[in-house]
């Protein structure tokens, strides 16, 4: 009697245990490994927002957008110049009202046809500020801007549409700017500016889970954090098809492992090395592993509203302390040549013509320990005895280069506890803490940029209360060089100006420029014709699968 | 019996309240995460106060937690940030990391015990003394770098299995995982297991089932084995909810999408929503595994009784 009921309990016990279990595993196909022919995998990181072109502004999701939509605009992946994709042709005769007429025939791949409400309904979308977009600033150029999104917090909307956005008829528009901006069509290759179908609005959540656009590619199914399938769309008639089959983009949570797969052959792509893989993946991968320059710069900024760095000897602190970080040989120890030493506070891929300027910034942004020792003494040396170095460590290798800069600056200065790490846990932790002015010494910040133009290097971060500006630098000759510059029609006067207002920050040093970051990737030999483009993203569209 | 599950039952809901408290204020403390959502840009006032509405994170926190628990009971954990809603999460991270410490549990169980009976039937003896040298090494060695030679010795350089598991994680790729996630309990068992074990080899009851001319192998499994189970079982109970909150190391070493990734991210993302649905679960799988315990001591040993 008593052992049967004893027995029962046991079989209760592991019952419970066994239906918890089998009631999960989902997934219906278990295809996994990418055998389909023509499908490259490729690795993926979670995207932080649901993606939607105004609510995405980081790597992840842009990648996925960049596959499936084609907006006005798209940067060429090999020079980075804004070429017309939808966009017949932009027009304006004063940088103030421009009129896009668009090219015929695009349709999402839903059917619906890409009109000039597509792009209007979008931009409205996306600059209201009922609906929290993320990129909704990327709207402030356009007129009437203030009246749907105002600033203030709290304020309410008082018009629903952007006054600036005229619809002419179903493939001519016109936008009225609220200020001059002579190279503002070139930022419309960026995703915020991409046109949404019908279905985006009447069906928000559905569109959500299985997003439709007017791109190369189609979204087959999408499982949140872990797969997205993209396959290449039959009915596409743009001018740049996949070449493949289709995308698998596979979430990983850790780089590392997303090597280890593509050594072991279970995945085809992968767009980011982790930096202690970097001195095998040269010998690992051969001619297969990717190390090009793109478009991010890594610097340090100074707290200027600190009174402590707004001193009439702070600027001379600042450049001092520029010239005693050793960058050749710390991007050579730690980064294996993945970055370059910078010498301006813009980036190669904007090549010569778009403003990139090697030595730019002159002595202050040379080594030069006995320079910078004497620089600093002069200036009756580091505020407080001391300067901190603050960054978040939860991503990349932060507390490696700050480590080794740190220690660069107590080499130059004969002083072990000159400069101090200060690392923070979480990125989260970190940018409110910046944003809410709570920096006290020096602290990391890096740029990637939104389009290739050298105004999207200086602008957001360094003109009078921009959305990056994270020093809080301000200075009129500044601000009057960019002014001047966005309204010059001819470009290379522009970007001559542009550069002007680059002699200024080497002046006031508000940020110490680092180093140039490349993008790194590596695949398998199943696929060729693999490429990143300005952004450090793989150009999924021409990957060939052997 | 009965009343002995049901008072137990009770205790767990002042545990619960506490637990998510406590870890809803952890997560608070953190900060801020709306910074974050826009990368190095500055978030305009607006844009930013209009998320934290959406979230309910401009609310003070004891607000915030009364909404939550009564939400909580609706069965509406909140939506993570990336616009999913958590309950969604979990159906997709629970089963996985559940059947992965299943797998850890299996290999604990009978490997971990089989090897706690031969060593503590045969103390003194090399095998003895070579297994508790290799648990002492296991235990010494931190996971994630078993985890990484593991998956890199077996994966890469030998090609039998996979480094990584595929996003159905179905059993048979999760047992080079299961058993690095079970490497260190393993220890633990083994060496619980030969302790109890040598203990007891010299009980009266032992004496007498040898002197009834039992057969050995019953000796050892019905007297034996069963009295000397009671500790080992204790801490595989008690396993079961740190082996599942614990598993993210492994399941970042794997590529698992598990409970741990999903507490990794909102912890990351200071996603009060994520991190305590979460934990909440855990809380309530700790409970139970516990009671489960206490209950399995008295089909273990009839002595032991609930009034």
């Amino acid at each position: 009697m008593r052992g049967s009921t004893r027995l029962k309990w046991a079989v209760c016990a592991t019952a419970v245990a066994l239906a918890a279990t089998a009631c999960g595993g989902g997934g219906s196909d278990s295809g996994g490994g990418g055998g389909a022919s023509g499908i490259v995998s490729a690795s993926w990181g979670d995207p932080q927002s649901p993606l939607e072109p105004a609510n995405t502004n980081e790597v992840q999701g842009g990648k996925v957008l960049d596959m499936l939509f084609r907006g006005l605009k798209k940067y060429n992946p090999k020079t980075g110049k804004a070429e017309n994709m939808v966009a017949a042709s932009i027009t304006t005769s004063d940088s103030l009202n421009f009129a896009i007429k668009l090219n015929p025939g695009w349709t999402f791949s839903d059917g619906d046809p890409v009109t000039s409400d597509s792009f209007i309904n979008a931009w409205n979308y996306g600059a209201l500020l009922k609906n929290a977009q993320k990129n909704a600033s990327f709207f402030r150029f356009i007129d009437g801007y203030d009246a749907v999104h105002p600033e203030k917090e709290g304020a309410a909307s008082t018009a629903q549409t952007l006054g600036g956005l005229k619809k002419v008829d179903d493939l001519n528009f016109t936008v009225k700017l609220g200020a001059k901006f002579s190279t503002w069509p070139d930022t419309l290759g960026y995703s915020a500016y991409d046109p949404l179908p019908k279905s985006f609005f009447s069906d928000h959540a559905t569109w959500l889970n299985k997003p439709i656009g007017n791109g190369p590619y189609t979204v087959d199914s999408y499982t949140k954090g872990q797969t997205m399938k993209m396959r290449k769309w039959a009915g596409y008639k743009g001018p740049d098809p996949a070449q493949n089959g289709g995308i698998d983009l596979r979430v990983y949570t850790d780089n590392n492992t997303a090597y280890t797969d593509l050594q072991a052959g279970n995945i085809d792509l992968v767009d980011d090395i982790p930096a202690s893989q970097l001195k095998n993946a040269k010998s690992d991968l051969g001619d297969r592993f990717i190390n090009q320059p793109a478009g991010i710069i890594q610097t340090v900024s100074f707290p200027l509203y600190d009174p402590k760095w707004s001193g009439p000897n702070a600027a001379k602190i600042r450049q001092g302390l520029s010239m005693a970080i050793n960058r050749a040989q710390i991007t050579e120890q730690i980064f294996q040549k993945t970055r370059e030493p910078a010498s301006d506070w813009t980036s190669p891929v904007l090549g010569d013509a778009g403003g990139f300027k090697a030595g730019l910034c002159g002595d202050a942004c040379t080594f030069n320990p006995t320079e910078a020792k004497k620089l600093i003494t002069e200036a009756g040396g580091l505020p407080g005895g001391q300067v901190t170095l603050t960054s978040n460590v939860d991503t990349g290798s932060h507390k490696d280069w700050s480590d080794a800069v740190c220690n660069s600056i107590n080499n130059a200065l004969g002083n072990d506890k000159a400069c101090v790490f200060n690392p923070i846990g979480t990125f989260a932790d970190f940018r409110s803490k910046v944003t809410n002015k709570q920096m006290t010494g020096m602290f990391r910040t890096g740029w990637q940029m939104d389009y290739p133009l050298i105004q999207n290097f200086l602008q957001p971060i360094y003109y009078t209360n921009a959305s990056s500006n994270d020093s809080h630098y301000t200075n009129a000759n500044f601000d009057k060089l960019i002014n001047q510059a966005n309204a010059e029609p001819d470009t290379a006067k522009a970007v001559a100006l542009f550069q002007d207002s680059e002699k200024q920050l080497a002046i006031d040093m508000p940020a110490i420029p680092l180093w140039y970051q490349n993008g790194t990737g590596g695949y398998s030999t199943k696929i060729s014709n693999v490429a990143l483009n300005q952004f450090s993203v793989p150009v999924y569209n021409e990957i060939k699968v052997s | 019996m009965g009343r002995y599950v049901i008072r137990r039952l009770l205790q767990m809901i002042p545990v619960f309240i506490g637990a998510t408290f406590l870890i809803f204020v952890m997560v608070y403390a953190l900060g801020d995460p709306v910074a974050a959502f826009f990368g190095d840009r500055a978030p305009d006032p607006a844009t930013a106060a209009q998320i934290r509405h959406q979230y309910g994170l401009d609310k003070p926190l004891w607000h915030q937690y009364l909404d939550y628990m009564g939400n909580i009971f609706t069965g509406d954990f909140g939506t993570a940030f990336n616009g999913q809603p958590v309950t969604e999460l979990m159906k997709s991270a629970f089963p996985v990391t559940l059947r992965l410490t299943l797998v850890a549990i299996f290999f604990e169980i009978v490997i971990g015990i089989t090897f706690g009976v031969i060593t503590g039937m045969r103390r003194g003896r090399p095998i003895d003394t070579s297994v508790l040298l290799m648990t002492l090494v296991v235990i010494s060695i931190p996971v994630f770098v078993l985890g990484y030679v593991l998956q890199y010795v077996i994966a890469v350089q030998w090609g039998i299995g996979e480094p990584s598991v595929s996003p159905e994680a179905p059993l048979n790729e999760l047992i080079l995982p299961g058993i690095v996630l079970a490497l260190v309990s393993l220890a633990y068992v083994t060496r619980l297991t030969r302790t109890s074990i040598a203990e007891n080899t010299r009980a009266d009851y032992v004496r007498t089932a040898v002197a009834k001319g039992l057969p050995r192998r019953r000796v050892i499994l019905r007297h034996l084995l069963r009295n000397s189970l009671i500790p080992v079982i204790t801490f595989i109970g008690t396993d079961i909810g740190g082996l599942m909150g614990g598993a993210i190391v492994t399941e970042r070493i794997f590529n698992i999408q598990g409970v741990g990734y999903q507490l990794y991210q909102g912890i990351l993302r200071h996603n009060s929503a994520t991190v305590v649905g979460f934990v909440t679960i855990l809380v309530i799988v700790f409970l139970l595994a516990n009671l489960l315990v206490d209950l399995l001591y008295a089909v273990l040993d009839p002595r032991i009784r609930y009034a």
